[in-house]
């Protein structure tokens, strides 16, 4: 599989073209159809996330997805220069608490985490903030 | 750790054709009172507000039986699932359900990741989903 990335301006009408280079990717790299949804949704919500809270729907700001390679695993990266946060203060649902309680918001966060092997974030004020998805390869 | 990824080579969009368009289509029609929303396309936080928008008419005319077929709706993420947390409650309120049927594989694993088919009954046919609020209402 080939290294590429995608620059896209931060608007929601970009998720399309986030899903169909990720799937590509994805299904050149060898996973099944599944595996293929489960990480084009996983981009799509890292992205979705950063339109809203990073970027807060600026649309003149810019996203950058880059897959690759990486020790025999599918490796995607999501960069933007928007609002810094901390991912260990994001509340991951408890999903039962959340059901029960009707409550909205994190789902995003928590699809990642169970859809993916490994999401790990870099955050670096005034710089650029990173999410780095790692999915083995089944088998 | 320094990383570069400035050796990607730049994706072309060019093969970015109907199949992928973000399409979200919702076809609306009574059945026995019951009113039923037919979702077709992808789901996303692009469409997400059209269904929104559909569930708010829906309660602003008082229609709080609800069904969603979801027999081509081919894509769902978090913010389609956030617009269905955003009014079970007012509509069960209302004596009323949202009930999901006709949910491929693909998106049923979507829903039942985050424990959605503990709040939600989901049916395989429309005509049973349609028939359980008769059986409540006898």
């Amino acid at each position: 599989m080939k290294a590429q990335k995608l620059n896209i301006e931060s608007r929601t009408d970009q998720l399309v073209a986030v899903r169909e280079f990720v799937s590509q990717a994805a299904l050149e790299f060898g996973f099944t159809d599944e595996e293929v949804s489960k990480i084009a949704l996983a981009v799509d919500e890292a992205c979705t996330n950063i339109i809203k809270h990073a970027y807060k729907f600026d649309s003149r700001q810019r996203i950058t997805i880059s897959v690759r390679e990486k020790n025999s695993a599918f490796e995607v990266s999501i960069r933007d220069s928007g609002l810094r946060f901390n991912p260990d203060e994001i509340e991951i649902p408890d999903m039962k608490e959340y059901l029960t309680y009707y409550r909205r918001g994190g789902l995003g966060m928590y699809l990642m985490k169970s859809l993916m092997d490994e999401v790990e974030y870099d955050i670096r004020p005034g710089k650029k903030n990173e999410v780095r998805m790692v999915k083995y390869r089944s088998r | 750790m320094a990383r570069t990824w400035d050796n990607h080579e730049e994706y072309e969009l060019t093969s970015l054709e109907d199949a992928f368009m973000s399409e979200f289509k919702i076809a609306q029609r009574e059945t026995n009172n019951v009113h039923v929303l037919e979702l077709k396309g992808y789901l996303d936080a692009h469409t997400a507000p059209k269904l929104e928008e559909a569930f708010q008419n829906l309660l602003q005319s008082e229609r709080y039986k609800i069904v969603v077929n979801c027999k081509d709706l081919s894509y769902i993420s978090s913010a389609g699932l956030g617009v269905f947390m955003a009014f079970i409650e007012d509509v069960r309120k209302k004596q009323g359900d949202i009930k999901l049927t006709n949910m491929s594989p693909k998106v049923y694993n979507v829903f039942d990741l985050l424990g959605f088919p503990l709040i939600y009954e989901i049916f395989n046919n429309e005509s049973d989903a349609v028939k359980k609020f008769f059986e409540k209402a006898r």
